[in-house]
């Protein structure tokens, strides 16, 4: 379990390395910190919490396994084929996005500019953030169940 | 910047990454598990989001914009599924999908 999840960061770790390859260096940066430095330890928080880590983990039936497999691989297949019988018209640019291109555009009020979802995106994290603390420190639900309805 | 590296193999990648994500979505038995899965899925489309950005469309910037929200999102969803999962093994001492049937009512 524990294993999985350094996997996973990893995985998070490559994938800001095309980042960086696609000359996103914003971008790059903000998964490492967000993905690789703070969802990895909440999930590594919350398995310790949770798990006695050698306990074994339970997946589904085998015949349910294989069901998925064909089918994951089935549609794999056709992405790729859609993907590689698409002509994408590439455009040769040399340019590098800065980051001060990007505030702008996130902050512009003007035509195309991005400053309403930013808004909504903070009440968001605001809202999930209060949210939290109340799932967190909620009463007992046990209590409650026991008593006859 | 771009030497070598096309377009078709980066979605390439991100399809295989969506697809290994959904074959933990279904198979895995376990809240954390799904929770992982769930952010193989959401990196993937992260990365075609930058990507298709960068090579079709370099001049406008909506792609990053709407990836950085992405990402704000998942963090929000996993600190709130982090809570959910650790709020619930406090009470019914488990973390498998089987058992958290008693959150329907």
């Amino acid at each position: 379990m524990l294993r999985s999840v350094i996997y996973l960061a990893f995985v998070l770790i490559s994938i800001a390395g095309i980042f960086f390859l696609i000359d996103y260096n914003l971008l790059a940066a903000i998964q490492l910190t967000v993905y690789a430095g703070g969802i990895i330890v909440l999930i590594i928080f919350s398995v310790l919490l949770v798990h006695h880590i050698e306990m074994r983990l339970e997946m589904a039936s085998i015949a349910k396994r294989i069901t998925t497999a064909v089918l994951c691989i089935v549609g794999m297949g056709v992405f790729i084929y859609t993907i590689f019988s698409f002509e994408f018209k590439m455009v040769d640019n040399k340019q590098t996005t800065t980051t001060e291109a990007i505030g702008e555009r996130l902050l512009s009020y003007g035509e195309g500019g991005f400053i309403l979802p930013f808004e909504v995106i903070s009440i968001l994290l605001l809202a999930a953030m209060i949210g939290a603390i109340v799932i967190a420190k909620g009463t007992k639900l046990m209590v409650k169940n026991n008593k006859p309805t | 910047m771009i030497h070598d590296v096309s377009l078709y193999e980066i979605l390439t990648v991100t399809s295989i990454l969506f697809f290994i994500g959904i074959y933990g979505f279904i198979t895995r038995k376990n809240l954390i598990s799904i929770l992982i899965s769930i952010e193989l899925l959401l990196n993937a489309s992260v990365v075609n989001f930058v990507v298709i950005n960068k090579y079709l469309y370099p001049d406008v910037l909506q792609g990053v914009v709407f990836s950085i929200f992405i990402i704000a999102v998942a963090a929000a969803e996993t600190a709130l599924a982090v809570g959910i999962i650790i709020n619930l093994y406090r009470q019914i001492s488990s973390v498998e999908v089987k058992d958290v049937e008693t959150m329907k009512y």
